[in-house]
């Protein structure tokens, strides 16, 4: 690299940048913000009309400031990309950063899937627990899912869901094989039809299932029966969901920087980390499906 | 390299000058923006520091409430010109202690501020692997730590301001809208959060760079053993704290979004809270301690003028600790009434912990066995170490019984057990290692006699804190209250008077930091410029100039023989 004469590695030494200050500072605003909305903190003077519970200034501001720090960081990673800052080592960095960021991911989704799972299975062992009666607890614990509660038919719209991310997992893959031929065309064909399949999965859960849902989520349902199965269920495929919406995007990205001629046959990892994200959101599903809808049906049936 | 000599010398001299090019300290810009990994870790370090007087201040407040029976300090009546109002903010200042010696000391300490300046320099490369995302690690701790501060002041539930409920966020205390309604623990879920966030960056930040930047020729099995606990501590971060985060954000819907995941009248569970909380909980506490065993490693094998006895079994020790580590979290939980059959297992595994983490114990011991032992500041504390963490290892080793631990559950038992470990064990390995390493990052020598003193009268008043606090706990004196029956009170008296000892000791650090710093009376002269400790020190970072050049390892260095252990 002709700007660093004497330096005798392929390693990129970063320029500094304001995003991850700008990024910090934007992240306690968005904090105190939720903060403010679910609660609203007291105080008197200047500030409390910001403070006031529900007052979205705050969050709003916090916002746009996370917004204008991914816009910003990205870009700078693309153009020093596009400057080939990206040499084949600083490659294998980004693929190992990409791949741990998903383990984390997956970790993450650990959490949901053991309260599923503690709620679900070991709902029997705490029923044996309670001494002394308390009866709403022993109402609550005795059954799993509980009576009220009218679970999705898993071969109906979550099967056509199973089977649309499973679609979109082989159209970008196709998109992948013919990025690598230099078949842009193709390419483009693939991640549209990933992009739409990915927004059609999301319709169809957040627009066509979770309004039919035969059971209630938070405190709108009954305490003691339906609320606790509509908790795991809604935040399990809820941060499902939001990871498709935030897959699709990143597939959105690649798309308009496959338009741009940003990708070439050799160099495109911004897409396969994509199309990796991809495969780590269609896993996710292929669990929830086995696990949250079609394992409590069989085991209601049997 | 085909280079004529005149040519060569040339590029040297301009590699010197890039070397050189180091912005100003008053440039905020170098600061705010900065990508450089020892920038990075000097502003980890005075984090650490600054966070670990605040939470040091704290546990004054908790050891003078605790000098003697009755209420001192949370009274309701002006303190120092404060008002603690009662008995809930005793525990708000024992959370925040907590927290704040946890996630915004020992780790920023450990390994954002020793990690990121000597893992690259140890292995050879020139940075992180990733410098932008190395910042954001570091600045999301002042947001978190502010918002933990934050939460301190504003409205926590029934009892007053902050939260109360201890560092472990227990369910159902953490979710009940009478007792901590108020925004005081939303806060502190999304501190936590934060810090999460900034861990989970930095984790693959350092596993990337340990990976993929190591110089030509070291292999793993060359690796310095601080580096490979390094490497063990950020697997555990990663694959434990996004749980920890599933964990919190079920805290926050309870707490906002009506769900029931730890309301048992809703048929949930809290004590589920506590599997989630200490399956990351676990490995956190060894997140704490094992940085520790590298740096400790480094500094047995330089001041006995050894290499480390048992290099490879001493990095597969950490493997395992840190293997075995995530599934042995419910030994905290063994009040809960989990089953026998589950008891006896998680006691098992519990206890197969102390073999690796003897095997650590006796190579430090081995490695000093025939050594030229040289007692200067670092080996103090690195002596210290090892004697203070044996002794809460076998403590630890007490409490992993289920039926001992039925007795001492939340009794000061508990609380002496991991001061020792953490408090005595971690802290002083933080101390172990900037004594060692400040001349390196610095190019000034401190004076070994402040460096003593510190170490003297800190070994006394941590001892004199919490030894006593094993009979307390033995007695049967519960943690987390402010006040207690006159039966305990000559211990705690002891115990408030080691706090004395241990601050005066804080203060001798700050003077030996003001006197190496402001009064700079002392460069380390050309001779001793690259190493002051001699030929004990063999690994990379005592190959490069004092302070190091602001970008090193220009062109790399090549790793031929197995000295760099």
């Amino acid at each position: 690299m002709a700007s660093h004469g004497d330096v005798k590695h392929d390693y990129h030494l970063v320029d500094p940048s304001p995003w991850p200050f700008v990024g910090s500072l934007s992240l306690f605003l968005l904090a105190v913000g939720a903060v403010v909305l679910m609660k609203g903190i007291e105080v008197q003077g200047p500030l409390k009309g910001l403070l006031a519970h529900g007052s979205p200034a705050i969050f709003g501001v916090g916002a746009i400031g996370i917004l204008a720090t991914m816009a910003g960081w990205w870009g700078d990673v693309i153009k020093e990309g596009q400057k080939g800052h990206h040499t084949p080592v600083v490659d294998i960095h980004l693929r190992y950063g990409m791949i741990l960021f998903i383990a984390s991911e997956v970790m993450f989704f650990v959490a949901w899937f053991w309260a599923y799972f503690e709620l679900a299975i070991f709902h029997g062992v705490r029923a044996d627990w309670i001494i002394q009666g308390d009866a709403d607890v022993m109402k609550a614990w005795a059954h799993w899912p509980p009576p009220n509660v009218e679970t999705f038919d898993p071969f109906h719209l979550p099967l056509m869901n199973t089977l649309i991310l499973l679609l979109s997992g082989t159209t970008v893959t196709w998109a992948h094989h013919a990025l690598q031929k230099g078949d842009r065309n193709g390419a483009m064909w693939g991640l549209i039809l990933t992009v739409a399949l990915g927004s059609l999965f999301t319709f169809i859960q957040f627009g066509m299932e979770y309004p039919e849902a035969g059971f209630m989520y938070g405190n709108q349902g009954d305490v003691t029966t339906a609320n606790l199965y509509g908790s795991t269920f809604f935040m399990a495929t809820g941060f499902h969901g939001a990871h498709v919406i935030i897959g699709t995007i990143f597939l959105t990205v690649c798309l308009i920087r496959l338009l741009a001629g940003q990708f070439t046959p050799q160099k495109h990892f911004g897409f396969e980390a994509a199309a990796w994200y991809w495969h780590f959101v269609d896993v996710v599903w292929l669990f929830l499906f086995a696990f949250v809808y079609v394992t409590p049906k069989l085991a209601m049936e049997g | 390299m085909a280079t004529s000599p005149s040519a060569h010398a040339g590029e040297h001299a301009d590699e010197h000058g890039h070397a050189d090019h180091r912005p100003s300290p008053y440039d905020p810009r170098r600061w705010l923006f900065s990508t450089n990994h020892k920038d990075i870790g000097t502003m980890y370090l005075i984090f650490a520091i600054i966070a670990g007087l605040v939470g040091g201040a704290m546990s004054g407040l908790l050891r003078w409430e605790l000098a003697e029976p009755g209420l001192q300090v949370f009274n309701g009546q002006s303190v120092l010109g404060i008002v603690f109002g009662n008995e809930h903010n005793y525990n708000v200042i024992m959370s925040a202690h907590g927290l704040i010696m946890i996630f915004f000391m020992v780790m920023p300490a450990l390994i954002g501020g020793f990690g990121n300046w000597f893992v690259p320099l140890m292995i050879g490369a020139p940075d992180m692997a990733f410098p932008r995302m190395n910042n954001i690690s570091f600045w999301l701790l002042p947001v978190a730590l502010s918002l933990a501060v934050l939460s301190m002041i504003v409205p926590g539930g029934s009892m007053g301001t902050g939260f109360g409920g201890g560092w472990t966020l227990y369910a159902p205390l953490s979710t009940s809208p009478q007792l901590h309604g108020g925004p005081s623990m939303d806060l502190l879920i999304l501190s936590i959060h934060v810090a999460g966030i900034s861990s989970i960056l930095g984790s693959i930040n350092f596993i990337v760079t340990i990976f993929n930047m190591r110089a030509p020729g070291m292999t793993l099995h060359r690796m310095p053993l601080f580096v490979w606990s390094i490497l063990v501590t950020v697997w555990l971060l990663l694959l434990s704290l996004p749980v920890l985060a599933g964990a919190i954000t079920m805290l926050l819907t309870d707490r906002n979004f009506g769900t029931n995941f730890f309301n048992a009248a809703g048929g949930g569970d809290p004590a589920m809270f506590q599997h989630l909380f200490w399956f990351f909980g676990h490995p956190e506490v060894y997140v704490l301690i094992l940085p520790g065993f590298g740096i400790i490693s480094q500094i047995v094998s330089t001041f006995s003028r050894k290499p480390v006895f048992g290099y490879l079994g001493m990095a597969y020790a950490m493997v395992s600790i840190g293997v075995i580590g995530f599934i042995v979290w419910a030994h905290h939980m063994y009040t809960t009434g989990m089953g026998l059959e589950l008891e006896a297992y998680f006691v098992a595994a519990t206890m197969i912990i102390a073999v690796p983490t003897g095997i650590k114990i006796f190579s430090w011991i081995a490695t000093m066995w025939g050594g030229s032992i040289d007692l200067k500041v670092p080996m103090l504390w690195a002596i210290g170490f090892i004697f203070l963490f044996t002794l809460g290892g076998v403590t630890g080793v007490v409490l992993a019984n289920s039926g001992i631990d039925t007795v001492l559950h939340d009794t000061y038992y508990v609380v002496a057990h991991f001061h020792y470990t953490m408090s005595l064990g971690a802290t002083f390995a933080v101390f172990a290692g900037f004594y060692y390493w400040l001349p390196k990052m610095s190019g000034l020598k401190y004076s070994g006699f402040l460096g003593g003193l510190h170490f003297w009268l800190m070994f006394v008043g941590v001892n004199a804190v919490f030894f006593p606090q094993h009979f307390l706990g033995l007695q049967g004196m519960p943690r987390r209250y402010a006040d207690y029956p006159a039966g305990f009170a000559h211990w705690n008296l002891i115990s408030s008077y080691g706090y004395v000892i241990t601050a005066v000791g804080v203060l001798v650090f700050l003077a030996m930091l003001l006197d190496m710093f402001v009064l700079r009376r002392r460069k380390l002269n050309a001779a001793e410029n690259a190493s002051p400790w001699g030929e004990g020190a063999t690994t990379l970072e005592w190959t490069l100039s004092s302070p190091p050049p602001f970008h090193q390892f220009s062109e790399l260095p090549v790793i031929a023989e197995e000295k760099h252990h």
